[in-house]
């Protein structure tokens, strides 16, 4: 089938960017979408243009690096699919297809469709993990976890950080990764001691970090190719509140002599 | 004193402003309509409704200034947090976003809350000031009379009624929302969660807009 | 090249445990005068550089992706070896060592194994402390589930997504000490050279790729953490960006690599639908208890699977092998199937498939048991293919995905540069000559959490380095090799794109280094290589410049490098005449099963570099098997 592109070109993170439209012809139904961009790059590099630049690794649908906006839907809008899992075959010939990078100031776009997810490292940073040394482990078994608790900490855990969630909002928030971290953590008996503190560092962040704030829209928990639920959102709120709440105020000094 | 301040920096601290300023407001249109309910019963009811409520003056005021605070907070806070969501993304996309969990209502906030703003700042003028410049029938204390007058004029029952439809849309998310924000939710209440944001929001605009209409159909004189 | 493996003496239990005493320290103040550089942010990498920074060295670390979360570690499934014998099964960590001794057909280093299944018991707490996420009972307990080659059930798992989850807690472990700035973290970097300065590594060369900026990062200690070459295959499982390109630099300046022709080849994956096809995807190996695989008899036979009658297919599994059926271990059940292939009986548009059919499965067990087991997988074939396994049979063909071989390294991970170590896919020390299910993962992570960390102060303790600045004639050199090798690429300005050459290298290698070998089709593949890569260099082009983000640039240097590693491996694989593991001559067989010859080739082969224009030369490390008794397979 022969296809119609509108491809975002921006040179790099100072150009202004537009959009740019490429034929791209004899498209096999069972290309994955990265591969319709290979096949097209290919025709670039020969006529001597600058190929489309995107981001892509693993392309089975689990690294998180894959993601561009297709026809304003984050990853081309199918039920827990990511762009690179995305096949032509759901596309027609004839079809006009706009493609864009994530678009959020927090995501500042590197070049074309290859935007910068630092900002998603960062909150990480802030707290998102439990502190523990290696090998001051206790034994594997020693803390019991309820399965439940480890079954919704797993789907939480499921995210792959690409960011589909920022680029599918509205208000260009981070709501819905930041709490599947969040959760995952706070769920696990091992996350209890920096439960509140993490929560609160995280949400400051992710504030810090310019993104937009989460008005319950949902369109986060239909763009995730992890299929995470916008429950998770609130069990964040939940936990900000607790935290911001009981947090004492820091103590400076002292040491241990 | 500072943590409260901290708590308020983050866009997380104003949505739980906004939600909790939000109930304030459901719970006082929630009885305010109750209230112009005794419309129905006669003018005498209605009357000294008003005359009770104005019995004492700190209960008045503390009511009234709670109110102002909560509009305010909310107004503020609102207008901070879309202003962050604003900046979160300049370069807008060629394409519009499609949307699939989103609805109208979650959609509408931002200008069904203004809107309602103008509302409130219009209702106050024609009901409990009696502004002159509007030019509608106002008589001081006379609360029976000047709504059966009032909504007898139909430009003023149509806009009414279309105050009414936004603020259905934004309870409607906004009473989800403010659940969502304050962290109750659990996979086992969701469904009754949004039950209560459906029958709460029916209730109070069903309510409401049965005034105007009862006046303009004659069923109240 | 003396190859000297710094194996501890005394008994296998004890040489870790002694040498951990033996090892000299460098004490807490100390370590932060120390700069350790780690390069790749999968599970070896994050793992040490978070370890590192815990123990408080300065800790750089390098990554060609946005974020260290991404490295391919994360696309492993199936689970994580450990010999915690919860089960009360049997299980022990001599069992384990034996497991994969013997797994890997006895071409791993004995004492190696021994101490990654002593260690695999601590990964397994520390990953539960960091919060993954592991499958539990409904006790709370941790569960097992068992994996090939194995007779007990050790494999502790994340629903399907094991490696993902271990990814995780590592990068978090290292985000930690980002945040605590013990780590300096440099994504979008890719390694492009070695700097080695006094006979030592002290550092390496790095390619900005966002701005293209060529910058040297000067340390104390280098541990290459960069994952296997499977991509020098052009098709393989492996993440589209895995590349060879840092174990080879450092292979060019001095470090040995061994048994580069040491590859896995998994049997069921998705067959290749087209020329533009990028990439090959893992379905899960359990699909092949209750999938029967089958070809049609005659060669040739076009028509629809449902078309073909019971007496014209052959389940050729059941035929050759009936005590093990369908559940052969990988190698031999991939050679069957390309051997299906190769007499023209291979199914699908290209002719390279097999068929995995469900149907009978699914008459004796329902479809909604089916849907249990194996639902998922299904709906992923689905999503790729666009047919539905319920009611067509699945079309499956085996795919390259793990590399055995990798840099040589002692048995403190060092390779033979003093001061360069190597961790995980990209040393050759654990696995030996095949790679058991769920040992990968437990590799990467015994590496980074439990040796690196004690063999580094060790290294550095004994170092007495000197001090070095940019200014240096060797970092002068470094740098100056990687402006002149990017000029020289950007310069070629030829008709071929780069993407064209790899797959053409791919084809190659496939065909004559893939899951069969023989002497003739490794000479004819010496002879077409270096064509190929003169091709390369005088006829590729890549646009652009250097000072933008510039992919065709990155891929340029990429395959660059895989064109010269592909020789290296018909190399290897023709000096080695012996079928073992995933080393599979069709010369040394017998009844169609690898033929080891343990007099000759009882050794690992480590290659050196001796110039562009020279052969490398061959280094042998013998092998000696004190506690597993060399023994042959066989499957019938």
């Amino acid at each position: 089938m022969n296809l119609v592109l509108h491809v975002w070109r921006q040179k790099n993170a100072q150009d202004k960017g537009k959009m740019v439209r490429y034929d791209a012809k004899g498209v096999s139904p069972d290309m994955s979408f990265l591969e319709m961009l290979d096949v097209v790059n290919e025709e670039l590099i020969a006529k001597g243009e600058d190929p489309i630049a995107f981001d892509h690794d693993c392309r089975e649908g689990i690294c998180g690096m894959c993601g561009v906006v297709i026809n304003g839907l984050a990853h081309g809008g199918h039920v827990g699919t990511t762009t690179c899992q995305l096949h032509m075959r759901h596309f027609s010939d004839g079809d006009e297809i706009y493609i864009e990078p994530w678009r959020a100031k927090a995501f500042p776009v590197i070049k074309d469709l290859v935007v910068d997810r630092g900002a998603f490292d960062r909150i990480i940073q802030a707290g998102g993990y439990i502190s523990v040394a290696t090998g001051n482990a206790p034994d594997g078994n020693a803390i019991p976890v309820p399965k439940p608790s480890s079954d919704l900490a797993m789907d939480a855990a499921a995210c792959i950080g690409c960011g589909a969630c920022v680029a599918a909002c509205p208000n260009g928030a981070a709501a819905l990764f930041t709490s599947a971290k969040i959760s995952h953590l706070g769920l696990l008996p091992q996350g209890q001691a920096e439960r509140f503190r993490r929560v609160v560092d995280m949400v400051q962040q992710m504030d810090t970090e310019g993104f937009g704030n989460c008005t319950n829209h949902r369109e986060c928990e239909a763009a995730c190719p992890k299929q995470i639920s916008t429950d998770f959102i609130a069990r964040m709120n939940r936990d900000y509140i607790r935290g911001s709440l009981s947090r004492r105020p820091d103590k400076v000094g002292g040491g241990d002599g | 004193m500072f943590q409260v301040l901290d708590f308020y920096k983050t866009a997380n601290g104003k949505k739980v402003v906004m939600a909790i300023t939000g109930l304030i407001g459901f719970g006082f249109v929630l009885i305010h309509m109750l209230g112009n309910l005794q419309v129905f019963v006669g003018q005498e009811k209605l009357d000294d409704y008003a005359k009770l409520l104005k019995s004492s003056m700190p209960i008045l005021w503390g009511a009234r200034l709670t109110l102002i605070g909560a509009v305010v907070l909310h107004v503020v806070a609102s207008w901070q947090l879309a202003g962050q969501s604003e900046d979160a993304r300049p370069v807008p996309y060629q394409k519009k976003l499609q949307k699939r969990k989103s609805t109208f209502a979650s959609h509408s906030m931002r200008w069904t809350g203004p809107l309602l703003l103008m509302f409130i700042i219009y209702h106050l003028l024609h009901f409990t000031i009696g502004w002159k410049t509007l030019n509608l029938p106002f008589i001081e204390g006379a609360v029976y009379s000047n709504v059966v007058n009032g909504f007898k004029l139909w430009p003023v029952a149509a806009f009414y009624i279309l105050c009414m439809l936004a603020l259905s849309q934004h309870l409607y998310h906004g009473i989800w929302s403010l659940f969502q924000t304050l962290g109750v939710n659990h996979p086992r209440y969701n469904g009754l969660i949004r039950a209560v944001a459906a029958l709460g929001t029916a209730v109070v605009v069903i309510g409401n807009i049965s005034i105007p209409v009862a006046i303009l159909a004659g069923y109240i004189k | 090249m003396e190859l000297n493996a710094n194996i501890p003496s005394g008994p296998i239990e004890k040489k870790w445990d002694q040498h951990r005493f033996e090892m000299k320290l460098v004490n807490p103040a100390n370590k932060r005068k120390y700069t350790v550089i780690v390069v790749g942010s999968g599970l070896a990498g994050a793992a040490a550089a978070a370890s590192m920074g815990e123990l408080g060295y300065n800790v750089k670390c390098f990554c060609f992706q946005d974020s260290p979360r991404r490295a391919h570690s994360i696309a492993a499934q199936g689970g994580i070896n450990a010999a915690k014998n919860y089960q009360n099964d049997g299980d022990s960590i001599y069992r384990l060592f034996y497991d994969t001794v013997k797994g890997g057909d006895f071409r791993a280093r004995e004492a190696n194994v021994y101490r990654l299944a002593q260690i695999s018991v601590n990964i397994i707490d520390q990953c539960v402390a960091q919060g993954v996420p592991f499958a539990r009972e409904y006790g709370g307990l941790l569960a097992n589930r068992s994996f090939g080659g194995a007779q007990v059930s050790r494999t502790f798992y994340a629903r399907g997504q094991t490696g993902q989850q271990l990814l995780l807690g590592a990068y978090q472990a290292l985000e930690r000490q980002v945040h605590t700035g013990k780590v300096q973290m440099f994504a979008r970097h890719e390694m492009l050279e070695v700097i080695v300065a006094g006979g030592k590594a002290r550092g390496i060369v790095t390619r900005n790729l966002t701005t293209g900026k060529i910058e040297s990062h000067l340390a104390d200690a280098v541990c290459l953490a960069t994952g296997g070459y499977g991509n020098v295959f052009f098709l393989s499982t492996n993440a589209k960006n895995c590349n060879v390109t840092a174990s080879w630099r450092a292979y060019k300046k001095g470090a040995c690599f061994a048994n580069p022709c040491y590859t896995q080849i998994h049997p069921t994956c998705i067959p290749v639908s087209g020329d533009y096809q990028s990439k090959l995807t893992l379905m899960s190996e359990s699909l092949r208890n209750d999938g029967r695989i089958w070809v049609p008899t005659k060669s040739g036979d076009k028509r629809t699977p449902s078309e073909i009658p019971e007496d014209e297919r052959d389940y050729y599994l059941e035929r050759k092998y009936p005590s093990f059926g369908n559940l052969v271990p990988r190698d031999i059940a991939s050679r069957a199937a390309k051997d299906m292939c190769d007499q023209g009986r291979g199914i699908g548009e290209t002719g390279l498939g097999v068929y995995l059919d469900f149907a009978d499965s699914i008459r004796r067990l329902g479809a909604k048991t089916i849907s249990e087991r194996y639902g998922n997988l299904f709906e992923m074939y689905e999503r790729i293919t666009g047919e539905d396994p319920y009611k067509v049979p699945m079309r499956i063909f085996p795919a390259v995905h793990y590399t055995m071989g990798g840099l040589w390294v002692d048995y403190n991970l060092m390779s033979s540069i003093p001061g360069l170590f190597v961790l995980g896919e990209a040393n050759f020390s654990d696995h030996g000559a095949n790679r058991l299910g769920a040992s990968a993962l437990m590799q990467g992570l015994a590496d980074g959490y439990f040796v690196i960390p004690y063999t580094i102060g060790n290294y550095l303790a004994q170092a007495k380095l000197e001090k070095l600045d940019g200014e240096n004639a060797d970092v002068k050199d470094a740098e100056n090799t990687v402006n002149a090798r990017i000029k020289k690429m950007l310069d070629i300005k030829g008709k071929r794109t780069v993407d064209s050459i790899h797959r053409e290298l791919g084809k190659i290698m496939w065909e004559y280094c893939g899951m069969a070998r023989n002497e003739s089709g490794l000479n004819k593949a010496l002879g077409r290589i270096p064509e190929l890569r003169e091709e390369f260099w005088n006829n590729v082009n890549v646009l652009g410049g250097n000072e933008e983000f510039n992919q065709s640039l990155e891929k340029a240097g990429r395959v660059a490098d895989f064109l010269e590693l592909g020789e290296l491996m018909c190399r290897d694989a023709l000096h080695r005449n012996e079928s073992c593991g995933g080393h599979f001559r069709t010369e040394y067989q017998v009844e169609g099963e690898a033929l080891r010859n343990d007099d000759d080739y009882c050794y690992v082969g480590a290659w050196e570099y001796t110039g562009d224009r020279s052969e490398p030369k061959l280094n042998k490390e013998p092998l000696s098997f004190e506690n597993v008794h060399l023994t042959q397979r066989s499957y019938k």
